[in-house]
């Protein structure tokens, strides 16, 4: 008898590189300037540190390439996929398909640090100086840590923590309407930056959410065969010899921690957490030893696709990018869905 | 093979007293059922010997007190009542959770894991069923899917929570002989709650009757399932045939009837 339990298979990962590949290619490639996909791969090869490639391109062209859409699409995919791992793995952590990596508060502080930041104008928009995205980050942070606080004195349940997380985004969703009420002024810069973009004018961005992507996915590569444990609750996951509460708090706090650096640099982009994961179960199974490694491939693709129909699609005004994800990712789903014969909840 | 010792065990859940004073001694190699009206705490009790809850007193597993779960794990496998089955996963994989406690968390499976998991499901039946998800078989068919589970464990106490409800006569049958074989072969320590007493006295060692939060009565199931012990905790008016092979229990005709 053969049988062989829940893995990732060589040739499903080898086909989550490919897809991301071709989504970082495109990425690279389209745009007001067109590059061919040949000339894109010799300049990424020759962007790398210690290698040189002839991509045949013109100095500008590469400049484009290497200069101008390179931060960006490496954005993206960081964002794209430090979200869709963070909302695979709170799904997860809380045995619920609706969750998403903003469940404890993360956008509703990020939204009211931005908040502040803009209307005191602290952001002057250049890279590491600029303290929107720092605001954010601890805006985001803030509510999180106020989400378990809050959960912790309504007993020990992640019933509680959930509902806590919701007090608390409302209360500071509350907060920043009212921040901005005051700043009537600033309200087109702030409503930009909820929409969300992954717009960078260099390698600062990429840089600050660079740590926190690595940590995030370090942990919840780490903790993906626990999660599978947990899937059959507190209780049993006890009995099978784990503690789930510690379990939960590592890969919470790792989410969180990922979510709120992607948001700080890139604004609220929704969707990404909860539709990614979901494609990848209804495609690939529930194990969360295969979802979590392709939440971060496709989660990583899908995003530097939505950017590019973003700057290209209403050319030369940008959409943004949160717009974009819901658009195309909505409908996307509803196919997946319809195709898909798992029962994936 | 471990023997289980509980003394002074005392739980409270939400300021009301569930179990208070629980002495309970299993023999190595012994099956003991555990049955008892509705809420006198026979969950709560599988719950503290397992560590899943928190209690006073002490609990002795092979003369020791394990705290660790991942200890625990190794020693005590759980059957319960109504297990969470995960959408989309399949038989081999939950299966393969049982091997939680040797293998911790985060290592992959060895090939010991899965000629575990492999030789549970040969034995009970399942091998076909290895591909398919758990929530797409019967009643009965899952509940061995859940006791392979328990099995993969290889722990040598058995922890079993109403482990018939759900199921019609036959397979209640087939899930207690079934235990019955596997502890005679594999020398497993098997402690049950049951509802249905004829079951209780037809299989196992002994039974201990829960009440008030306290064994009140242990011992042979003809010395426990007698009408009077039924009617005074239970409520219940019945009459006992004894049977060759185990009092049967039966409900009494209704008064008017009688009369």
């Amino acid at each position: 008898m053969t049988i062989e339990p829940a893995r990732l298979r060589a040739g499903t990962l080898a086909a989550g590189f490919a897809v991301l590949l071709v989504a970082v290619v495109a990425g690279l490639g389209l745009g007001p300037v067109g590059i061919a996909p040949r000339a894109v791969l010799y300049a990424l090869v020759d962007a790398l540190p210690g290698v040189s490639a002839d991509s045949g391109l013109s100095s500008i062209h590469e400049a484009i390439v290497q200069e101008v859409r390179l931060p960006r699409v490496v954005l993206g995919l960081l964002v794209g996929a430090t979200l869709s791992v963070s909302g695979a793995a709170y799904q997860g952590a809380f045995r619920n398909p609706l969750v998403d990596p903003y469940l404890l508060g993360v956008a509703a502080g990020a939204g009211l640090g931005a908040t502040i930041a803009i209307t005191q104008n602290l952001g002057d928009g250049s890279g590491f100086t600029d303290l929107v995205p720092l605001s954010a980050f601890a805006g985001a942070l803030f509510a999180v840590a106020l989400s378990y606080g809050a959960g912790y004195i309504g007993g020990r349940s992640t019933a509680s923590l959930v509902l806590a997380g919701v007090a608390v985004a409302s209360f500071l969703t509350a907060c920043q309407t009212y921040v901005l009420q005051a700043n009537s002024d600033a309200f087109r810069e702030v409503y930009s930056w909820i929409l969300g973009r992954v717009a960078t004018s260099g390698w600062s961005e990429p840089l600050l959410l660079l740590p926190y992507f690595v940590v995030a996915v370090a942990v919840m590569l780490r903790y993906r065969r626990a999660l599978d444990i947990l899937a059959v609750g507190d209780e049993e996951a006890q009995a099978l010899g784990i503690d789930p509460r510690r379990v939960r708090i590592h890969v919470v706090v790792a989410a969180s921690l990922g979510a709120a650096a992607a948001v700080s640099v890139s604004g609220l982009i929704g969707f990404v957490g909860i539709i990614v994961p979901h494609v990848v179960r209804l495609s690939f199974g529930t194990s969360y030893r295969v979802l979590i490694p392709l939440s971060i491939l496709f989660g990583g693709a899908f995003m530097v696709l939505a950017d590019l129909a973003a700057r290209t699609l209403v050319e030369p005004a940008e959409l943004p990018i949160g717009v974009v994800t819901a658009f195309l990712g909505a409908p996307f789903f509803v196919v997946v869905l319809r195709m898909s014969r798992r029962e994936v909840w | 093979m471990p023997s289980i010792t509980a003394s002074g065990l005392v739980v409270a859940l939400g300021g009301t007293s569930i179990l208070s004073g629980v002495e309970l001694n299993v023999a190595a190699g012994e099956w003991l059922n555990i049955i008892g009206p509705n809420g006198a705490g026979k969950t709560t009790l599988l719950r503290s010997l397992l560590g899943t809850i928190d209690h006073e007193g002490r609990i002795e597993i092979g003369g020791f007190e394990l705290d660790k779960p991942q200890d625990r794990a190794r020693v005590l496998a759980y059957v319960p009542q109504s297990p969470v089955i995960p959408p989309g996963m399949y038989v081999v994989d939950y299966v393969m959770l049982g091997r939680t406690p040797h293998r911790g968390i985060f290592a992959r499976d060895t090939d010991t894991d899965v000629e575990v998991a492999i030789d549970v499901l040969s034995r009970l039946d399942l091998a076909g069923f290895a591909e398919r998800e758990v929530r797409s078989l019967s009643g009965g068919e899952r509940q061995r899917v859940v006791l392979a589970r328990a099995l993969a464990q290889q722990a040598d106490v058995l922890l079993l929570d109403e482990p018939t409800t759900a199921l019609d006569l036959g397979h209640q049958q087939d899930v207690l002989d079934l235990v019955d074989g596997l502890r005679r072969e594999r020398g497993l320590t098997v402690i049950a709650t049951l509802h249905d007493l004829t079951l209780a006295a037809r299989y196992g060692d002994r039974i201990a009757l829960l009440a008030d939060g306290r064994i009140v009565k242990s011992g042979a199931p003809t010395e426990v399932l007698t009408a009077d012990v039924i009617a005074e905790h239970f409520g219940a008016n019945v009459r006992i045939i004894n049977e060759p092979d185990g009092p049967v229990i039966v409900p009494a005709s209704p008064e008017r009837i009688r009369r």
